[in-house]
């Protein structure tokens, strides 16, 4: 029972951080029509940069996040207008493979920069909490920020979408694109904007996977396919159903280890997609697939 | 006297295939203009010529004596022409008033006094201002869309087939509106099935048929007009 609830625990933290990435995969699926690759490598460079940004003032672990995320967002919309944007009126095929592409770019610049070395925002290891409940849990603060501070920018996408003009326009755009164009929503204005929250929302996952772990170049890129598995499994194209699909398959990838071991994790994702995919496609919400 | 719409000689189609060979419409201040014509006939492919959605090839299309031809639709929306196509025309996970929303989304200022103009219009929607308009049946979600469109405030609207799969009730409501919203002092283009009953309410009306003009006139002429009733009007 202690182990199970232990398990809990991390698969929470762990769907935490899958949420913030598939938010993304799936908002810029649903307004921009394809399966963004460079996705993992977004998260990676992301924390990449709040761990420059850290290093170079001097400042504690936690600024990696907001530095991350603001420079991450910049570089996402900065990679749109040099590639994507030019590229957005052929098929989405192309748009994958170039995002593929764009991913191997973003991977190479970060050991070129960075090194292949792990690195970490803090020094030392930080103590758990116990508590006394269950026959004893451990609990990192770093979890417990990790999940509060998903919880929280969770929140904001909602308030974003659902209260301001501009959110509501990248709703009404993956709602029916045709009509959006029709009725003169600015296509390029909401498409930036989707690169700003996808890009600092993967930034906020690499910075939280760096907290938890450490940071290395292929970090991003190894969590790919459960972000994936968590759009896909919320309804591809569905930012509400990614946060969803983000618990679920954090969850059954921590507790896998009960059952097998741990290397098998990302397995555990990719089984939970390829079943989503057989038996219900269109994912636990109706997604725009 | 220069017309609110005038589209004179369209050519255009899909991949190289015209489907508009010459196709001419015009639309005065005032008036419900209606197109009618057998399916595949090119009747939304002309309305989509004309909003900019299809690249018109040759020919003009012009708005209020200005060239307009191939503009994009913002431009067409910031000119104030609105445009509800035939099918998909609502935001189906956004609720009604998310929807009426967008259709203001280019306009600046306040939009709640043309919100209110459109409940008044159309008093159901400020009853299901909350619900998703996917979830709505089909004469709402019709109402919606033409909700939308007016948001603008348009000169100019165009409808096509607002009125396809309606019950004989709602379709007479519905026609019953479009007047309304002519009386308000927008030109009505609309394309209809409903052949003569949108006829009947029309002050001019097209027959299109292979992509061109098969005959022009009032809307009551084109009623009494023998041939027309045979071929295009099932009797
Ligand atoms: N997107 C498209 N790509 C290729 N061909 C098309 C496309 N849309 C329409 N067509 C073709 O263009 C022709 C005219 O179609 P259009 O939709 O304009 O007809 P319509 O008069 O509106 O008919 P309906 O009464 O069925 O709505 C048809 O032969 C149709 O198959
Ligand atoms: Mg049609």
């Amino acid at each position: 029972m202690n182990e199970i609830v232990q398990l809990l625990i991390y698969g929470v933290v762990l769907g935490s951080i899958l949420t913030m990435g598939a938010i993304g995969v799936s908002m810029i699926f649903g307004i921009l029509r394809f399966a963004h690759f460079a996705h993992g490598d977004f998260m990676t460079l992301g924390a990449y940069i709040g761990l420059a940004f850290i290093s170079a003032f001097g400042l504690s672990p936690w600024w990696a996040l907001p530095s991350g995320m603001i420079g991450m967002a910049a570089v996402a919309v900065l990679i749109d207008k040099v590639l994507y944007q030019r590229i957005r009126r052929t098929q989405p095929v192309i748009l994958l493979i170039s995002s593929f592409g764009m991913a191997l770019v973003i991977r190479a610049a970060v050991q070129l920069i960075w090194g292949s070395d792990n690195q970490s925002y803090a020094k030392g290891i930080q103590f758990p909490w116990r508590l006394d409940i269950l026959g004893g849990l451990r609990i990192k603060p770093d979890h417990v920020w990790i999940v509060l501070i998903a919880f929280a920018l969770v929140v904001a996408v909602h308030l974003f979408l659902t209260r301001t003009k501009m959110g509501k326009a990248m709703r009404a755009m993956s709602d029916n694109m045709d009509l959006a164009l029709i009725t003169g929503i600015p296509a390029e204005r909401v498409i930036t904007w989707t690169w700003v929250i996808g890009g600092g929302l993967a930034a906020a996952a690499g910075v939280f996977l760096g907290i938890d772990t450490r940071l290395y170049p292929v970090m991003g890129w190894t969590a790919l396919l459960p972000v994936f598995a968590a759009a896909i499994l919320g309804g591809i194209g569905r930012p509400y159903g990614a946060i969803a699909g983000g618990m679920v398959i954090g969850i059954a990838m921590e507790m896998s280890t009960l059952v097998i071991p741990a290397a098998y994790k990302p397995a555990v994702a990719f089984a939970i997609m390829v079943v989503m995919l057989v038996v219900r496609p269109q994912g636990l919400f109706k997604g725009t697939l | 006297m220069t017309m609110l719409l005038e589209a004179s000689g369209l050519y255009g189609g899909y991949g190289g295939v015209d489907i508009l060979n010459g196709t001419n419409l015009t639309v005065g201040d005032d008036e419900i203009v209606v197109i009618v014509g057998p399916n595949g006939a090119g009747k939304s492919t002309a309305m989509k010529a004309v909003f900019g959605l299809l690249h018109v090839r040759q020919g003009h299309v012009r708005y209020r004596g200005d060239d307009i031809t191939n503009a994009r639709p913002e431009q067409m929306v910031r000119r104030g022409i609105a445009y509800v196509p035939q099918e998909h025309n609502v935001f189906p996970s956004m609720s009604v008033r998310e929807n009426l929303e967008m259709g203001a989304y280019l306009m600046s200022g306040d939009i709640s006094a043309r919100m209110e103009r459109v409940f008044g219009l159309f008093p159901k929607l400020r009853e299901r201002r909350h619900q998703q308009a996917g979830l709505m049946s089909g004469g709402e979600r019709q109402m919606v869309a033409m909700g939308r469109a007016l948001m603008i405030e348009p000169s100019l609207l165009m409808l096509d087939e607002p009125t396809a799969g309606l019950s004989p009730l709602l379709i007479d409501e519905t026609f019953e509106r479009i007047r309304e919203i002519r009386d308000l002092g927008i030109g009505v283009l609309m394309v209809e099935q409903n052949a003569k009953q949108a006829l009947a309410i029309a002050d001019r009306g097209y027959v299109l048929a292979t992509g061109r003009n098969r005959y022009e006139d009032t809307g009551p002429n084109l009623l009494a007009n023998q041939e027309v009733a045979e071929m295009f009007l099932g009797g």
